[in-house]
């Protein structure tokens, strides 16, 4: 038993070490990125090439005054950025980091707890994240703040819906909610048994859940709650010190969390081409798997800031019309063509 | 429709007409916005890191200026206020005062300045004081006017302006023969 709870608590301590970090160097990397793309270099004063630019960003958030307005709520105001936070990390605890791996005689999964609704607790948790932009942008008591809020609202409500369809239609393929079933579903891939990942046999329900992934983690196109040019800073306007470093902070976990299970959804998660056919052991292939794991997060977390600095802000009323006049019916057209495959083939 | 640029023939006729369905699915094109971000994704850097490396800046360029000493080492300034009437943007101020028996070898004729101050936030560095220098006293040089943290630090004084008398400062560049001949222009000879 103790023994257990050891081994959960490291890998709880571990993934939330890795969380943090990771979510810390998507900012230095956004910048960087960023920077890239419009032929500037970025940060690059803080150590070598600005490696400890996220260290200095943080001490500066930390140093800063911190302002309460007289007129907020005060403990919604601190309640706001706590759930964005804790609402960002929770939803790492069902995603497969990896296989399991041997030790000692004794298998570990590298998974914090296997739910058999796996994907519906993420959605659960997600759907969550909007009452800390909610209650931050409402008791702050600020017009701007409220706009923000009221917008990132409707718009996390909208999309959720669409995503929420997109993966019904591959729940019917795959006939689990669970993500290390999922993944495992995926194993092999080219080589001896072909089996693709599943944005091969759904290629538009991959499109929808990550247009809605975008739409969900307010990121540019879709980053009317916070578009700086017309609502100051949507719903942290009032925010300083930590308290907003938590609420971006929040975001770039989000980023992460979204990488990672849209990697594990459809992009094959802990598996790789040719796994099995290389010949290794189960732990190597597991450290391998997890390795590329990672790769595929960063991609995402790469494409998430590629996409940001490529395509202009949606307007609200086309932001509405996409999420309920295409991304719905398009979903439910991909969920019916769906079971009709799974129908056909079935037979 | 609208036509611009007669002039230059190089118009372009806008014309806003229906999308077709291609066009309104949104994705081919945001496929080829993402194809030209990650072309410049390993484009060469227009960034100049500044500290270490520095803009090539032209042989003539303005900017903080200096007032020179004669060949032995006198100012050359005679606080005739010039320089001050001929700025447009009203940068320079000074003070006019009369030469002490025994400073014969710091101030070339019997007035001089006491105080000469600059605005380096008001100057433009458009060079007409020194056009106007009947006395080749003050030139502007390829120095770049640092920065400061307040607006006072700014404002300089003959302590920042007046060349070191071990330290000349070459401008050469600036007094051109050209220059000298365009300076004995009748309009520019008073007071010489």
């Amino acid at each position: 038993m103790i023994a257990f709870v050891t081994y959960k608590m490291i890998l709880v301590l571990v993934i939330f070490t890795i969380t943090l970090a990771i979510a810390a160097y998507s900012t230095y990397a956004e910048r960087k990125v960023a920077a890239f793309l419009q032929d500037r270099v970025g940060p690059d004063r803080a150590g070598p090439f600005g490696i400890f630019q996220p260290l200095a960003d943080g001490l500066k958030f930390i140093y800063k005054e911190e302002i309460i307005p007289n007129v907020s709520n005060k403990l919604l105001f601190v309640f706001g950025p706590c759930i964005a936070m804790l609402t960002a990390l929770m939803a790492g605890v069902v995603v497969p980091w990896g296989d399991t791996v041997f030790i000692g005689g004794k298998e570990y999964s590298l998974q914090i707890t296997d739910l058999n609704i796996g994907i519906l607790y993420v959605f659960g948790v997600v759907s969550i994240g909007v009452y800390g932009i909610m209650i931050g942008g409402w008791s702050s008591n600020n017009k701007f703040s409220l706009l923000g809020a009221i917008r990132a609202s409707a718009q996390m409500i909208s999309y959720e819906i669409a995503m929420g369809l997109a993966i019904i239609a591959l729940v019917l393929m795959t006939g689990t909610l669970s993500l290390r079933e999922i993944t495992m579903q995926q194993a092999g891939g080219l080589g001896g048994d072909w089996n693709f990942w599943n944005v091969v046999y759904q290629p538009l329900g991959f499109l929808i859940f990550i247009v809605c992934a975008f739409a969900e983690c307010n990121r540019t196109p879709f980053d009317l709650p916070e578009c700086e040019t017309e609502l100051v800073g949507g719903y942290h306007t009032e925010y300083s010190s930590m308290k907003l470093g938590f609420y971006l902070f929040a975001e770039y976990i989000n980023m992460f969390i979204s990488s990672a299970v849209i990697s594990t959804l459809y992009f094959g998660g802990f598996n790789f081409p040719f796994m099995n056919n290389l010949g290794l052991d189960h732990n190597m292939i597991s450290i391998i798997g997890t390795i590329v794991l990672f790769a595929k997060i960063v991609f995402f977390i790469f494409f998430f800031m590629w996409i940001r600095w490529t395509i202009p802000r949606f307007r609200y009323d086309q932001l509405m019309n996409l999420g309920w006049k295409i991304m719905i019916p398009l979903a439910i057209f991909n969920i019916a063509l769906c079971a009709l495959i799974s129908l056909y083939i079935n037979r | 429709m609208i036509r611009t640029g007669m002039l230059t023939n190089r118009s372009k006729v806008v014309v806003k007409k229906e999308m077709n369905f291609w066009e309104r699915m949104y994705l081919p094109a945001i496929l080829s916005g993402v194809v030209i971000t990650i072309k410049h994704l390993l484009r060469r850097k227009a960034t100049i890191k500044f500290p270490e490396q520095k803009r090539e800046i032209s042989k003539v360029w303005r900017g903080q200026h200096v007032l020179k000493r004669d060949e032995h080492g006198a100012e050359r300034c005679t606080a005739c206020g010039l320089c001050a009437v001929a700025c447009p943007a009203e940068a320079i101020t000074m003070t006019a005062a009369e030469r002490k028996k025994g400073d014969e070898g710091l101030f070339r004729e019997e007035k001089y300045a006491s105080v000469y101050e600059i605005n380096m936030l008001r100057c433009i560095f458009c060079g007409l004081c020194e056009e106007a220098c009947p006395k080749e006293a003050i030139f502007l040089t390829d120095r770049i006017v640092s920065t400061d943290y307040e607006r006072h630090g700014f404002i300089y004084g003959k302590d920042k302006l007046v060349e070191a008398v071990d330290k000349r400062i070459d401008v050469t560049v600036r007094q051109t023969p050209e220059v000298l001949e365009f300076k004995k222009h009748k309009l520019l000879s008073h007071n010489r």
